[in-house]
């Protein structure tokens, strides 16, 4: 049995655990990682990237199939468009194997050791690990779980055969004819509507009275408008009962009543829950909130020299979140004095069209007491949003109306995800309406909708 | 796992509460045993707490500023070993240096209020900040800020709404709190700042509000030529033992009032209003009011009618230099009977002092300057110096206020009068 011993042991290398890792070895921090599967977790092998990688497919797919119905307004003609799914899976499989590539680069140009298996507590500063090797045990001072999430079961329809995670549904290699989506959230439409934009015919269901039940109407109104556009079936306030007795359909109840969907698969997608057991965490006993582990501003469990980030410690689970976390608490390892003060996280959703949010919605701003100005700008008054022939959506901003500082910046709109940078930037930088409008937005961009609404919400646009 | 309480000590005298003026530890840290952890301060004396055990500090009694009683707990510690009979040992005080104080008129057991204190909160670390608390100030501002150990929440932001710049952060870490840079020309500035009054400053307040709401002063000033006793001292300073200190004019007046106060004794006195009951007193126990970093102190010189000239300097200078270092003691800082105020070079003309409570009467000396005076011929020049004295007006008439300032400029005057027996 080898033994090492490290100060900072991070177990995971996911976004959170990579970049924790990283920035431990160039703060000159003797750290180890360990990893169970590749680097880069979730988000590059099973999450965002891999999910990125199919929407634009599908996306492309979708426009060379519309311009080969006939004619069209740009004049394009496009004989018979087909897709070849394996072929697709292929090329993001190609990314992917770059980009965990590149990880594992990074961390040893970090001087990081990376040790492959799976992780087990001993106690809060020993962990077991098996690699291929044989058993490894390493001891640290300091130990960062990052242990990440797993998609959510239904225990009607447990994983399995026709029942898939976004996982599986990621690698699929034929196209599914008929899929049904259980979960209206963000994963469940991303990933529905890429398949319906390959040519699947999908049905959505969700419990919930809403789609996006984290964004207000006025933002998911685009995006449901485009669903029922592309012929995908939403049943809201509709349960998933479980398989039919063939297991060739799935049956909901719903205001209906039930009904049968016949499905080629069904995805499940109906949240994450943080990856906790099976690794001697439990033996931990650390404190938790909900099923999340509990930090504090600085990331620290309730056990000294034990901290977590991403996933685990809760929502919003995503990994620009967890990836700050994780260089926070290098940081904060290395002697340095740091906290959690970020103004915001932005979160966006790759539907057709994309949706951003960073900051506080109207309805956020004023439950928190704010008097509030709101300025809406439409891309239907955009020169570029023209140009590119997707006008649908809006850029809005919410700001203080006695100081007029930005508090919130939402929009939604094809392309959209772009100007989440420039959303958070301002909340970060205590921007002003001021500031945004007094800003050259160069033209013709999206961008310039930002400015749009700024301007707007002090009663001046000039292009509406 | 034991838990131990510490409770306000008794820091004697009757005091039956005393002022937090300092935390040594928070929430969380570590403390070993005879580890100082809090300061508190009496009347007069600041009083350092030490931890009796080993442990972790797990409960606060009270913020800085607070009055907690006596008894009342003060801070829980909790100890590693084992269970520790819990809250009842109590600490004994370590007072700086603090002896036996003189036995005093016998006091009440003091009440003992239920501390104040808030009931113990888990402390609670995660606990995120509402969004309208949160100081405007981009990342490299709120990062610069980290790195400093500076609280945004203290800095007055310069820029539009009320942002933090990292100039602000600059001119902080230059020259302390609420500085914006210096505008060319003129500009309005709308800054405030709070300040709550605790320890030292508290105590004077207090003792100011005491003395002059309930004592009606009535203050006599009188003119004082000093040349005479100006020559004898420079002549005693160029002749004085290596060993003895350089004298002031203040010994001369401290042997001065010795000599006055035994023909009026009721000028050596305490009030208790409250009882009805004057106290007058053999020993001339003089309070020389002291300026100290912190504010104003008055440590006394005992037993003035026992020492010589040189011992009352000696004396003087001693207790002048723990006061204004903090290392006198409680004893040293009470007692008085009667006391001198000084303003020493910036003495002006006239002064109004504010008798020290419960004493009847104290006396001001304002600067020496050299007047023409006119000597029945001519005007001859003459160092001159102002006494303002305030009496309190119950005890002391007007016509005996009067003799007793004649007294005292005879006596100065003619300084051989003040070393004559009898």
């Amino acid at each position: 049995m080898k033994e090492i011993s490290c100060k900072l042991l991070v177990i995971g290398a996911g976004p959170g655990g990579y970049v924790c890792a990283i920035r431990a070895g160039q703060l000159g921090i003797d750290t180890v990682i360990v990893e169970a599967g590749r680097p880069g977790g979730t988000c590059l092998t099973i999450g965002c990237i891999p999910s990125k990688a199919l929407i634009h497919a599908a996306e492309t797919f979708d426009a060379a199939r519309s311009m080969s119905a006939g004619e069209n307004a740009l004049g394009i003609r496009v004989e018979a468009a087909s897709i070849d799914l394996s072929k697709t899976v292929a090329w993001k499989d190609g990314i992917v194997g770059r980009l965990t590539s590149g990880v594992a680069g990074l961390l040893q140009k970090a001087r990081v050791k990376i040790v492959h298996g799976r992780a087990r507590f001993r106690d809060g500063k020993t962990v077991e690990v098996e690699t291929e090797t044989g058993q490894q045990i390493i001891r640290a001072e300091t130990v960062v779980i990052a242990t990440g999430s797993d998609p959510v079961e239904l225990a009607a329809l447990p994983f399995g055969g026709r029942v898939i995670s976004s996982t599986e549904a990621l690698s699929l290699t034929e196209l599914p004819k008929k899929l049904v989506v259980v979960g209206g959230g963000y994963i469940g439409l991303e990933l529905g509507t890429a398949f319906a934009r390959m040519g699947s015919q999908v049905t959505v269901v969700e419990a919930m009275a809403q789609l996006l039940p984290l964004y207000d109407a006025d933002l998911t109104k685009p995006v449901k408008r485009r669903l029922t556009e592309r012929g995908i079936t939403v049943l809201t306030d509709t349960k998933a009962i479980g398989l039919s007795e063939t297991g060739a359909a799935l049956i909901v109840e719903g205001p209906e009543g039930r009904q049968e969907l016949p499905a080629d698969h069904i995805l499940v997608a109906i949240g994450r829950r943080p990856r906790t057991t099976g690794s001697g965490l439990e033996d931990l006993d650390l404190d938790r909130t909900g099923p999340y582990l509990r930090i504090d501003d600085r990331c620290r469990t309730s056990m000294r020299g034990v901290y977590a980030i991403g996933d685990v410690t809760g929502e919003p689970m995503l990994a620009h979140r967890a990836m700050a976390q994780g260089e926070m608490v290098a940081e904060i390892v290395a002697g340095k004095k740091r906290a959690w003060d970020k103004r915001c996280i932005p979160a966006i959703c790759f539907t057709d069209p994309e949706i951003v949010s960073a900051g506080l919605s109207p309805d956020e701003a004023r439950s928190q007491g704010f008097d509030v100005k709101i300025g809406q700008f439409p891309f239907a008054a955009n020169g570029r949003a023209m140009t590119m022939k997707d006008e649908d959506g809006f850029v809005r901003v919410v700001a203080r109306a006695d100081t007029n500082v930005v508090l919130g910046l939402q929009a939604v709109g094809s392309g959209v995800s772009e100007l989440s940078s420039s959303f958070s930037m301002a909340i970060e930088m205590g921007a002003r309406l001021e500031d945004i409008a007094a800003t050259i937005h160069a033209h013709p961009t999206r961008s310039e909708a930002l400015q749009e609404a700024a301007l707007k919400a002090m009663g001046h646009a000039l292009h509406i | 796992m034991g838990e131990f309480t510490i409770r306000m000590p008794d820091v004697g005298e009757g005091v039956a509460e005393a002022e937090l003026v300092e935390w040594q530890v928070k929430i969380g840290d570590p403390v070993r045993e005879d580890m100082v952890v809090a300061a508190v301060m009496t009347d007069k004396a600041t009083v350092e707490i030490p931890s009796p055990v080993n442990g972790t500090v797990v409960w606060l009694g009270g913020e800085i500023g607070d009055t907690i009683a006596v008894k009342a707990p003060l801070i829980r510690i909790q100890t590693e070993g084992e269970g520790e009979e819990p809250t009842t040992r109590e600490t004994v005080a370590a007072a700086a240096g603090e002896q036996d104080p003189e036995p005093a008129a016998p006091t009440e057991e003091p009440e003992k209020p239920e501390s104040a204190a808030p009931p113990p909160a888990p402390a609670a670390s995660a606990r995120p900040l509402p969004e309208m608390d949160k100081p405007l100030a981009a990342p490299s501002v709120r990062l610069l800020a980290r790195d400093n150990g500076i609280d945004l929440r203290q800095i007055h932001g310069s820029g539009p709404a009320g942002r933090i710049l990292r100039e602000d952060i600059e001119q902080f870490l230059l020259h302390g709190r609420d500085t914006a840079p210096a505008l060319q020309g003129f500009a309005k500035k709308s800054s405030k700042e709070e300040i709550k009054l605790t320890g030292l400053r508290r105590r004077i307040a207090e003792k100011m509000v005491l003395s002059t709401s309930r004592i009606p002063h009535i203050t006599y000033v009188e003119e004082v030529d000093v040349t005479a006793l100006e020559e004898l001292r420079a002549t005693m300073n160029g002749k004085r033992k290596s060993d003895q200190p350089k004298l002031t004019l203040l010994p001369f007046l401290m042997r001065t009032l010795v000599k006055a106060v035994s023909d009026q004794p009721d000028f050596n006195a305490t009030f208790d209003d409250d009882a009805g009951i004057v106290t007058r007193f053999g020993a001339v126990h003089i309070g020389i009011a002291t300026q100290t970093p912190a504010g104003l102190a008055v440590p006394v010189v005992k037993h003035t009618e026992a020492r010589s000239i040189w011992d009352c300097a000696a004396e003087m200078n001693r207790l002048a230099e723990a006061t204004r270092t903090g290392t006198a003691t409680r004893d040293e800082l009470t007692g008085s009977t009667i006391t001198i105020s000084s303003l020493g070079a910036l003495g002006g003309i006239v002064s109004t002092p504010v008798i020290n409570h419960p004493e009847v009467a104290i006396v001001g000396v304002n600067k020496i300057a050299t007047r023409p005076v006119w000597d029945g011929a001519q005007f001859v020049p003459r160092k001159m110096m102002n006494l303002s004295s305030s009496f309190d007006h119950r005890i002391i008439d007007g016509w005996d206020a009067a003799t007793f300032v004649q007294r005292l400029k005879t006596l100065i005057e003619t300084p051989a009068l003040i070393f004559i027996e009898g």
